[in-house]
């Protein structure tokens, strides 16, 4: 279903990946549910072809469950610190409050995993990163669990809750912390917005199931009305199937994508924080640097350690632009995306509706002896 | 073949060059025709024009707010030329539209009368002011008083109604007038024999087959129009939620680029589509007072079928007179006692009774049998005459019936469609706004 044509992206000047061919398009075929032993874990398979010459055969197939997926995350994290890795969907579902073996939910969370594997494809500089190698081709990752639950509390926490506080942080990057708590208030609406909608169709609909079979209790009563009344009644019954659809897209397509944006927030939040570390530490070494200067007065070199810190910053704040326009330009088409679908299934709603009443005007008009009176359309 | 209600278009010839008082003379002869034409329609353009508000006091002496409403008549061949002359006019409240259709009620009791449009507004969805001094439910009384006179005047036999005719061209002394047929003394009678509890041994199997179809109609169509109005609000409902999309789209846009534009566009018409459902409804409100027309229509139904079985019921009875009497003259005759009476024992008791005093009971009796059967002969020809022009009254109604609210049906659907189509057009846009994020 999503594992349509991968987007092609105006990333900034990763020129030798457009040069080898197509960026990978991690596709996926069925989602298999096998339950485990352990409370059930969902297995998914994912099915890819590439053209990259890192791989070692142009298709492959594994299968992979939510913690691979996880792995794969936090491996990420650790060693591309600077750049922004798509978020995984929750991790953690309350029992008991969504049925983790309902298709909604593994296709809602299906859907997350490969926009996830998408997101890292497209990256110019994740795509290329082993551990996605990895995750794609090898047959058994198991071994690299082991590992990567001890490395857990590895570089990333410590470049989140670095202890150095921040001076002088650049205006664009403040804007960008400022737009995403903006954004995130207005996504948090729309959600709002579209669960409200949702509830006051489940209430007409209500209403709805009621009114049709008024009208063929009717035309039991009737002989001449009898056929009319019973075509009224049928197309009210259409309308409601119609709407039935259009609530299940909306709860189906729409709502999970915006909620799973917010993690997307989060992400890039993250981002910004650990930008704002490394400047931080930055900072802090080159004050003690020239603390230390000062003392000794003869000394005239910028110490290494603190020129390291100073490229790092540099080249973790060009990592950040580039990062963030491409994920401006991801949420513009995401969004894109997502509200021409809201559209689209409006639009077929009223579409179905318009075909059933249509249908019903000629049943109407048929058993008329005379028409004195011209057409009213 | 009956007349249709409705406006029918009529070509008229007429001459500029006549005063006031010739149009008058003309439309003084005219009226004289009148009873020769089937239909009142045919001779007069009928329309209740406007509803103005007054004040006065009612009849405990208290101040009171009530609407009137103009009736403007034209007879058809007074428009001459190009020049349409002024239509006569007068105002009349809506007790006195009330008080015309009780009057026919009494004097047409074979006629399916057509029924008033609200009084009070009932069955509302809760958008729509229920106040009785709304402008929109004074309208659409409005409208409804005006279909009901033209059904009145498209009716084969009412339309010759002289009260009725006085109802819409005098202004005053009508109400007098009525009161001077001396219906009043009528519609009590009628009313008690509505309410009084008999039983009939013989009805016509179509009335009885009538009265179930009306209770039917009426219980079936009272449930449609009261889930019809709940589904109305609950639409309301969602489409006006969609108003906030309008305003959060507007929001969002201002902390966009390139996204801007397109979100605040689409932001506009999820406005429109909230702001459109009020027009949705209002016209909607059209349908349920066609369903209502039909519903109200159900207790004229049931009076006519209630008449005749009292029709009936006075013949059964006066059969059943006529049937004792002569039981009674035989027993006399012969001699023999059948029935058990008081008379009977006192006169054994008391000793029989001589010739000459039966003689004489037994001219009463003839007398009374005699009677009895002009009574039964007259009933019969009542009851006959009743249920011939009662039905041909109730199929005229049947046919219209079926015709209107297949049209209504007809108009709901149309509507449909014109709110789907709406639908289609504001989400297009809406979407062609979000390709340009």
């Amino acid at each position: 279903m999503s594992a349509g044509t991968p987007k092609s992206l105006a990333s900034s000047g990763q020129k030798p990946i457009q040069e080898i061919c197509h960026p990978l398009g991690a596709e996926e075929t069925a989602s298999v549910l096998t339950p485990s032993p352990d409370v059930g874990n969902t297995i998914t398979s994912i099915g890819g072809k590439t053209t990259r010459v890192e791989f070692d055969l142009p298709e492959y197939s594994v299968r992979r469950r939510y913690q691979d997926f996880d792995w794969l995350r936090t491996k990420l994290e650790d060693t591309q610190p600077t750049h922004l890795i798509p978020p995984l969907p929750e991790k953690f579902v309350m029992k008991g409050v969504v049925d983790r073996f309902s298709e909604e939910f593994v296709e809602t969370r299906r859907k997350a995993l490969d926009k996830f594997l998408k997101r890292v494809a497209d990256h110019p500089v994740l795509s290329f990163n082993e551990h996605f190698n990895a995750f794609l081709s090898a047959k058994d990752l198991n071994k690299r669990l082991g590992l990567a639950l001890l490395s857990k509390m590895g570089e990333s926490v410590k470049y989140v809750t670095g202890g150095y506080k921040l001076r002088g942080r650049p205006v664009e990057f403040s804007a960008m912390g400022d737009y995403l708590d903006m954004f995130t208030q207005k996504l948090g609406t729309i959600d709002r917005i579209a669960q409200r909608i949702i509830k006051e169709q489940s209430e007409y609909q209500v209403e709805l199931r009621e009114y049709g079979p008024v009208y063929t209790t009717w035309a039991l009563s009737e002989a001449e009305l009898q056929g009319p009344l019973e075509g009224v009644a049928s197309c009210m019954a259409n309308c409601s199937s119609a709407l039935d659809e259009l609530t299940q897209d909306m709860s189906e397509d729409f709502l999970p994508v915006l909620r799973e944006y917010v993690l997307y927030i989060e992400s890039m939040k993250i981002v910004l924080k650990k930008r704002d570390n490394i400047q931080a530490e930055y900072e802090a070494k080159l004050e003690a640097a020239a603390f230390r200067k000062e003392e000794k007065a003869s000394c005239t070199q910028v110490p290494t350690d603190v020129e390291k810190c100073h490229d790092r910053v540099e080249c973790c704040n060009a990592d950040l632009k580039s990062d963030w326009d491409r994920w401006q330009n991801n949420k513009r088409q995401d969004f894109r995306q997502l509200l021409t679908g809201m559209a689209d299934h409006n639009i077929q709603y009223y579409e179905k509706c318009l075909a059933a009443w249509e249908s019903v005007i000629p049943l109407l008009r048929d058993k008329q002896p005379q028409e004195t009176e011209t057409e009213e359309d | 073949m009956m007349a249709d209600s409705g406006s029918e278009e009529i070509a008229v010839i007429g001459n500029t060059d006549l005063t006031s008082a010739e149009l008058e003379n003309n439309i003084k002869n005219t009226m004289v025709e009148i009873e020769k034409w089937t239909s009142l329609l045919r001779k007069m353009e009928i329309s209740v024009g406007e509803a103005e508000k007054r004040t006065g006091k009612n009849t405990v002496n208290m101040q009171e707010i009530y609407t009137v409403y103009l009736i403007e008549t034209r007879p058809v061949d007074a428009v001459t030329e190009g020049i349409i002359p002024a239509p006569d006019s007068l105002w009349r409240r809506y007790s006195e539209f009330e008080l015309l259709r009780n009057y026919l009620l009494v004097t047409y009791p074979f006629v399916v009368v057509a029924p008033l449009p609200e009084k009070r507004a009932e069955i509302v969805w809760h958008k729509l002011s229920a106040d009785n001094m709304d402008p929109d439910f004074v309208e659409r009384r409005r409208v409804g008083l005006e279909n009901f006179l033209l059904r009145l005047a498209s009716h084969p036999v009412l339309c010759n109604d002289k009260i009725f005719y006085i109802f819409l061209t005098e202004e005053k002394g009508w109400k007098e007038m009525v009161y001077e047929t001396g219906f009043q003394a009528k519609a009590d009678s009628r009313l008690k024999a509505m309410n009084a509890a008999f039983r009939v041994k013989n009805p016509d199997k179509r009335f009885t087959e009538l009265k179930h179809y009306s209770d039917e109609l009426q219980a079936v169509v009272s449930q449609l129009l009261r889930v019809r109005a709940r589904v109305a609000d609950r639409l309301y409902g969602v489409y006006k939620v969609h108003g906030n999309y309008g305003r959060v789209f507007s929001e969002w846009s201002a902390i966009e680029k390139e996204m801007g534009d397109g979100l605040q566009s689409a932001g506009h018409h999820m406005d429109a589509y909230a702001a459109s459902v009020d027009d949705i409804l209002e016209e909607e409100e059209h349908y349920a007072d066609q369903l209502k027309e039909y519903l109200f229509y159900t207790e004229a139904l049931r009076a006519v079928c209630r008449k005749h079985e009292l029709t009936q019921f006075e013949l059964e009875m006066a059969a059943q007179d006529l049937a004792s009497k002569k039981q009674q003259k035989e027993e006399l005759v012969t001699g023999t006692v059948r029935t058990f009476s008081l008379k009977g024992m006192t006169s054994k008791l008391f000793g029989q009774e001589t010739a000459e005093q039966r003689e004489a009971k037994l001219q009463v009796l003839e007398q009374q049998i005699e009677e009895g059967e002009e009574a039964v002969k007259e009933k019969n020809t009542e009851s006959d005459e009743f249920v011939k022009t009662a039905w041909i009254d109730i199929e005229h109604f049947k046919d219209q019936k079926d015709r209107d609210l297949k049209e209504a049906l007809i108009s709901y659907a149309i509507m449909q469609i014109s709110r789907c189509k709406k639908g289609i057009q504001v989400w297009t846009n809406a979407k062609e706004c979000f390709n340009k994020m």
